[in-house]
C-alpha cells in the first residue's frame, strides 16, 4: 500500500491562536480520507498547507512524494484542489470556466465528460452567479478534477447544501474514488464522515483525536444500541430494565425506550414484552454513531464548537 | 503563452459583459463627442487653437477619459471584486503564474481602450470632419504611455483598497473631479484663472496636454514636463503596487 499524503509533526500558529497543535496522519492511496471536526479545529489549515497554500510553522508533509514548500509547481499540476472559500467571476459561463481551467493546467483537451459525470450538461451555458450553491460546488469539483488529479481536496464541501444535493455530492465523491483517485474530505458532518470515508481523523482543537474507519471507532467506544417500540398493551418496564445487557428501560408517551449493550438483549427484550401479553406494533432502533465517538472522546457535542464549553443537551 | 492567451480572451469576454467598463471605454466618450458638436460645432474659426474647431481640439482630450476611467476606476473594481470573491484565491490553486493574470487583464483594457479611442476619433471624423495635424504613431505612443500611467495608478488603488467598495468609491473620487478638472471634457481655456492653475497638479491635465500636443503635430520635445509627470506617475504605481499588492 502505497500513502498518497503524509504529514507528521505539524503546527500552525496564527499570532497568539494556535490552529494546527501537533497533527500526525497518513493518507492512503485510494481511499476517501476524511478530516472531520468541528469549525475552528483546524481542518482547512491543514488543508491548506499540504496544498501549499500556507507555510507551517513546524512539521514535514510529503504529498505523493513531494515537499509542497518546494514543489509548488509539480504539485499543483498533479493534485486537484476545491477551496472551501473559492470563486469565479460572475459572468463566466459554466463551459467558459472548464475550458479556462483546462488551458491553465496545460491541457490540450477539454475534458467535456466531467461537466457530464457532474450533472451540468444542461447549465454549460449558464453565468457563474446564476447556479445554485449545489451546482456551484459540482462546478468547483470538476474544475478540482479538470487535471486528472491524483490526489483531490475537497474543503466543507457540502456545507450549506440542502439534502438532496449533499446526497448527490456523495454519489459523486464514491465515483471519484471508484475511478482511482485518492479523496482528502473535511467536513464537520459527522454524518457525512461515516457515510463516506474508508479511514476518518477526528481532529479538535488542531489536535488528532483519535484516526481509523469509522466502523473501528464505533466499535472501540462501545456505545450503547437504543430501542424504541409501542406495543397492544400495557408494558410494565421494571421487569425489562432487570433483563441482562439491558441498562434502562423507560415509558415516554407511551413508547417503551429501552438502551442496552452486547449481543442478544434485543432479542430478549421482544420476548418480555409478548410474555407481558403484549403485541408489538412497532419497534426501531438506532446504534452508536460517529457523533456518538465524537462525544465520548472529547465529551462535548460536535456542534459546540471547539474548546468552548457548552451548556446543549447531550441526549446523543 | 497559451495560458496567456486563453486568459487573455476570458478577460475580453467578461469585460463586454460588464456594463459600467463597456459603457465609459466605448460609448461615453464618443457620445461626449456627439453632444459637444451639437453644442459647439467644429467651426476652424471659433476654436482655441487657429484653423482648428471645437471637435479637433476636444477629441484628443476625450480618449484621455477613456485611459483614465479604465485605469482609476475599470481595474481597481475589477482587481479588488476578484479579490474579494476569491477569484484570485481561486486561480492560485492552478499553475497560473500571477504575472499572467495581471498580463491578461492589462492586454484587455489596452485593446479595449484602443477600441474607444478609435470609435471616438471615426464619430468625431464622420459626424463633424475631425481635423488632424499629427502622426498616428506619435498618438499612439503618448496614449499608450498616459495608458500605463494611469493602469498603474489603477494597480496601486487596487492594492491599498481593503474591499471591492472601497476601491469603487476611491476610484470614482479621483476620477469625476478629474474628468472636469483637467480639461478632458470641458476645456481648461474657459476655466477660471484659479482653476487652470490648480489643474497643473493633476496628472490628468498632463494626458490631455501631452494628447492635445501630439494631435497638432508638435513634437516630443516641447512635452518634456507632461511625460516626466506620466513618467512619474507610472514608476510610482507600478514600485508601490509591486510592494503592497495582496491576492487573498
Amino acid at each position: 500500500m502505497t500513502i498518497a499524503v503524509e504529514v507528521s509533526g505539524l503546527h500552525k500558529r496564527y499570532g497568539s491562536t494556535v490552529a494546527v497543535d501537533g497533527l500526525s496522519f497518513d493518507v492512503r492511496s485510494g481511499e476517501v480520507f476524511c478530516l472531520v471536526g468541528p469549525n475552528g479545529a483546524g481542518k482547512t489549515t491543514t488543508l491548506e498547507c499540504i496544498e501549499g497554500h500556507r507555510v507551517p510553522d513546524s512539521g514535514t508533509i510529503r504529498v505523493l512524494g513531494l515537499d509542497p514548500r518546494t514543489c509548488g509547481d509539480e504539485l499543483r499540476r498533479r493534485i486537484g484542489i476545491q477551496l472551501q472559500e473559492g470563486g469565479l467571476p460572475a459572468r463566466l459561463r459554466v463551459w467558459e470556466a472548464l475550458d479556462l481551467f483546462a488551458a491553465l493546467f496545460d491541457r490540450r483537451d477539454v475534458p467535456w465528460s466531467l461537466l457530464e459525470r457532474l450533472g451540468l450538461t444542461e447549465k454549460r451555458d449558464t453565468y457563474f452567479v446564476k447556479l445554485s450553491g449545489g451546482q456551484k460546488q459540482r462546478l468547483f469539483v470538476a474544475l478540482a478534477l479538470v487535471n486528472d488529479p491524483e490526489v483531490v481536496f475537497l474543503d466543507e464541501l457540502t456545507t450549506g447544501l440542502d439534502p438532496h444535493a449533499r446526497r448527490s455530492i456523495w454519489d459523486m465523491i464514491r465515483a471519484i474514488r471508484d475511478a482511482g483517485t485518492t479523496v482528502v474530505l473535511s467536513t464537520h458532518f459527522m454524518d457525512e464522515a461515516e457515510t463516506l470515508a474508508d479511514r476518518v481523523a477526528i481532529v479538535r482543537d488542531g489536535r488528532l483525536v483519535a484516526i481509523d474507519t469509522p466502523e473501528e471507532l464505533i466499535r472501540s467506544v462501545g456505545g450503547e444500541d437504543h430501542v424504541s417500540l409501542t406495543a397492544s398493551g400495557p408494558i410494565d418496564p421494571a421487569p425489562i430494565a432487570a433483563l441482562p445487557g439491558v441498562t434502562s428501560a423507560n415509558l415516554r408517551d407511551g413508547r417503551l425506550l429501552v438502551s442496552g449493550a452486547g449481543d442478544g438483549w434485543i432479542g430478549r427484550l421482544v420476548a418480555a414484552v409478548e410474555a407481558q401479553g403484549a403485541h408489538l406494533r412497532d419497534l426501531s432502533t438506532k446504534g452508536p454513531t460517529l457523533e456518538t465517538v465524537y462525544l465520548t472522546l472529547t465529551g462535548e457535542p460536535v456542534d459546540s464548537g471547539a474548546g468552548s464549553t457548552s451548556d446543549a443537551g447531550t441526549d446523543a | 503563452m497559451r495560458k496567456l492567451a486563453k486568459l487573455t480572451w476570458v478577460q475580453a469576454k467578461l469585460f463586454l459583459r460588464e456594463a459600467p467598463a463597456f459603457f465609459f471605454t466605448l460609448v461615453f466618450p464618443a457620445l461626449l463627442v456627439i453632444m459637444f458638436g451639437i453644442v459647439f460645432g467644429n467651426d476652424p474659426e471659433s476654436g482655441f487653437v487657429p484653423g482648428y474647431g471645437y471637435i479637433d481640439f476636444s477629441t484628443p482630450a476625450i480618449t484621455s477619459i477613456i485611459i483614465v476611467s479604465i485605469g482609476l476606476m475599470g481595474i481597481p473594481i475589477q482587481t479588488a471584486t476578484a479579490r474579494e470573491n476569491r477569484i484570485l484565491r481561486r486561480f492560485r490553486a492552478t499553475p497560473l503564474h500571477p504575472t499572467t493574470y495581471v498580463g491578461a487583464t492589462v492586454i484587455v483594457y489596452y485593446v479595449m481602450s484602443l477600441v474607444g479611442m478609435a470609435i471616438t476619433i471615426v464619430v468625431a471624423k464622420a459626424l463633424f470632419g475631425l481635423r488632424f495635424a499629427g502622426s498616428w504613431a506619435s498618438v499612439t505612443a503618448g496614449f499608450t504611455l498616459a495608458a500605463a500611467a494611469f493602469f498603474a495608478a489603477g494597480y496601486l488603488i487596487a492594492s491599498v483598497a481593503s474591499t471591492a467598495r472601497v476601491a469603487q468609491v476611491v476610484g470614482q473620487l479621483l476620477f469625476f473631479p478629474m474628468m472636469f478638472l483637467s480639461g478632458a471634457a470641458i476645456p481648461l481655456q474657459i476655466m477660471p484663472e484659479g482653476v487652470r492653475h490648480a489643474a497643473a497638479f493633476l496628472p490628468m491635465t498632463h494626458a490631455v496636454r501631452l494628447l492635445q500636443k501630439l494631435w497638432f503635430g508638435r513634437g516630443w520635445g516641447e512635452a518634456g514636463v507632461e511625460v516626466a509627470v506620466l513618467g512619474g506617475t507610472l514608476a510610482v504605481g507600478l514600485l508601490l503596487s509591486a510592494r503592497l499588492f495582496r491576492w487573498e
